[in-house]
């Protein structure tokens, strides 16, 4: 037996949501989306009419920033947009189902929907020792690899789930492995960010409700709509930048009329996100507008490449934290210190030459 | 008066383009070291005018782009003469695939490098150990220029330095290819100041005026090396 699900639009309608309301949010996700106006149609068609998505949204090593992210965003439409219209048949933190019933939901939705069903994965894999998570008693893996089986796309939630994150960190105790790494089959779209910004995770599950396929991505997995310029370039103290007036350190005169945080360990020449465009909370600021040097959180590896508050990374292997100028420099006074050795060395030598050859 | 009367024999060792290449490369890496350190670790040149009216680091970075195009098509330049300059610029010189190579190189460390061996090196081009590091440093060179196009190229509109893009996804980010080009600039500093003290070192004991050899091309060898030379090239 199955029963027809419901449009989002007709659940937004009985939540008690206003076709105005319905459609400002097609509107805004088809401006973020990047479509042109006539966008706004396809938008409202696929939300009006097709079915709701099954979907399994699965925890691993995280922290729930990410789906933290997305229900405290603040429109009201995203809410349903998780809720109603995308059938969340199986997530850990928000199900009300528990135990065997849980799982069995997990299997049901896997049964009826294969095929059909997004898998969303927040959380990286451990991969050294099964036992460091463990969910119904299948280790993390076996429980990601039995779900993207029948997938049709997987959604890697954060970094945790696109790169390891902080758990991924050197030296990486539990081996936690991004989702890509382990699942080849199945196309991953990286949703990359500690946590990624609501309207971004929005914008990607309607994408894929409206045109049916998975958006653009860039070379790491990342979708293009959001995640192809760096958040310099968006940046509103961008002029500082280039006229070369930074900040020298938090408190001065410089942070106080707003100079571009570079020298504060800015990540953002490094780091491809949308926070310089949509920004955070409905748009109210993100850390560079709030005087905080961006740390990079939408990239692989931005725990081992810190410090934050310093523009080059540490090195690691050095006993004590050492940048890469540092080490230059170290390098550059033991050569110097081995060519005066050398040097003297060699006078010795010419010494004796000069006298063997003008005796010949 | 100390002197002494040894044949020797003129040998045009480095031509024209190989000196010019040299030249301009050597310019290329001091601008793109000091202009890139000063990407990574901006003065503090402040100014009390708004940002409208200033663009300094800007031009500090568009001289750094423009300087590495000069250096990249250089030494593509530096490439091509290895198949078609004499037999010093050869590219046979930098990789060791013959026997007589490896000799030398060992010879080379033994005598000049730890010197308990006293009698020189008869070479009249590179030696094959620093053939060998040049070979090494040629390799930091594609390295730089991959990872900073590939930095680069989401900047730029062209489609040049899109051909280097793949670097990012292929080291996992941005950050660790920015890393990376940093730690190779002193990579470029080390050598420099390897590379000038040897030369002055070869001068001065070999005495074959390698120094101005970069400028004139000519270097002067003693008359049985050169005849020797002169042999094993007809022989070949």
């Amino acid at each position: 037996m199955k029963e027809k699900r419901p449009s989002f639009y007709e659940e937004c309608i009985n939540k008690g949501v206003s076709r105005r309301d319905f459609l400002k949010f097609c509107t805004a996700m088809t401006a973020l989306l990047g479509l042109d106006p006539g966008g706004v149609a396809q938008v409202v068609n696929a939300l009006e009419t097709k079915p709701r998505m099954p979907v399994i949204w699965l925890h691993l090593q995280e922290c729930t920033c990410c789906s933290e992210s997305f229900i405290r965003s603040s429109h009201p439409v995203v809410a349903t947009l998780l809720f109603d219209r995308i059938s969340l048949d199986y997530t850990e933190t928000l199900m009300a189902a528990a135990g065997h019933q849980a799982e069995e939901l997990m299997a049901e939705t896997m049964r009826n929907h294969r095929g059909e069903y997004l898998l969303m994965v927040e959380g990286s894999i451990p991969m050294k020792n099964p036992a460091y998570c463990c969910i119904g008693g299948r280790s993390a893996r076996q429980v990601v690899e039995e779900a993207a089986a029948g997938a049709r796309a997987i959604i890697a939630w954060g970094n945790c789930a696109s790169a390891g994150c902080v758990q991924a960190a050197d030296p990486n105790p539990t081996g936690a492995m991004p989702v890509h790494r382990i699942i080849r089959s199945k196309p991953v779209i990286n949703v990359q960010g500690c946590p990624p910004i609501a309207e971004v995770m929005a914008g990607v599950i309607v994408h894929m409700l409206t045109f049916e396929g998975i958006p653009q991505l860039d070379g790491l997995g990342r979708p293009k709509a959001f995640y192809s310029r760096r958040v310099h370039d968006t940046c509103y103290r961008r002029a500082n930048f280039d006229a070369g007036l930074f900040v020298e350190s938090f408190d001065d005169d410089n942070a106080r009329k707003g100079y571009c945080l570079y020298k504060m360990g800015c990540k953002g020449p490094n780091t491809y996100n949308a926070c310089g465009i949509i920004r955070w909370n409905e748009g109210v600021s993100y850390p560079i507008q709030s005087g905080h040097p961006c740390i990079g959180c939408s990239e692989a590896g931005f725990w081992d490449n810190s410090p934050f508050y310093k523009h080059n990374p540490g090195v690691k292997g050095f006993g004590i934290e050492a940048t890469a100028d540092q080490v230059g420099l170290v390098i550059g006074g033991v050569t110097l210190a081995g060519i005066a050795a050398h040097a003297v060395a060699t006078n010795i030598r010419k010494k004796q030459m000069i006298e063997n050859k003008t005796e010949e | 008066m100390r002197s002494r009367r040894t044949l020797l024999r003129e040998v045009y060792v480095w031509e024209l383009p190989v000196r010019i290449y040299h030249w301009v490369n050597a310019l290329c890496i001091v601008i793109l070291c000091l202009t890139g350190y000063m990407i990574a670790e901006p003065v503090a040149i402040l100014s009390a005018s708004e940002a409208t009216f200033g663009y300094w680091f800007g031009t500090i970075r568009f001289i750094h782009f423009v300087v590495a195009y000069v250096f990249l098509f250089n030494f593509a330049f530096r490439i091509y003469w290895g198949f078609t300059g004499n037999r010093y610029a050869s590219w046979r010189n930098y990789i060791p695939l013959k026997l007589s190579q490896w000799k030398e190189l060992f010879d080379v460390i033994r005598v000049d490098i730890l010197m308990i061996k006293n009698k020189p090196v008869d070479t009249i081009g590179h030696n094959t150990l620093a053939s060998v590091i040049y070979f090494a440093f040629f390799g930091a060179f594609v390295l730089q220029c991959v990872t900073g196009f590939g930095l680069y190229a989401k900047m730029s509109p062209a489609y040049f330095p899109k051909l280097f893009a793949w670097i990012i996804p292929a080291m996992g980010g941005d950050l660790i290819v920015r890393q990376v080009h940093h730690f190779l600039m002193w990579f470029f500093i080390i050598f420099a100041v390897i590379h000038i003290y040897l030369v002055f070192y070869h001068d001065y004991i070999e005495r074959h005026g390698v120094t101005s050899s970069m400028i004139g091309g000519w270097k002067f060898i003693e008359e049985k090396m050169a005849a020797e030379e002169e042999n094993k090239e007809q022989a070949s």
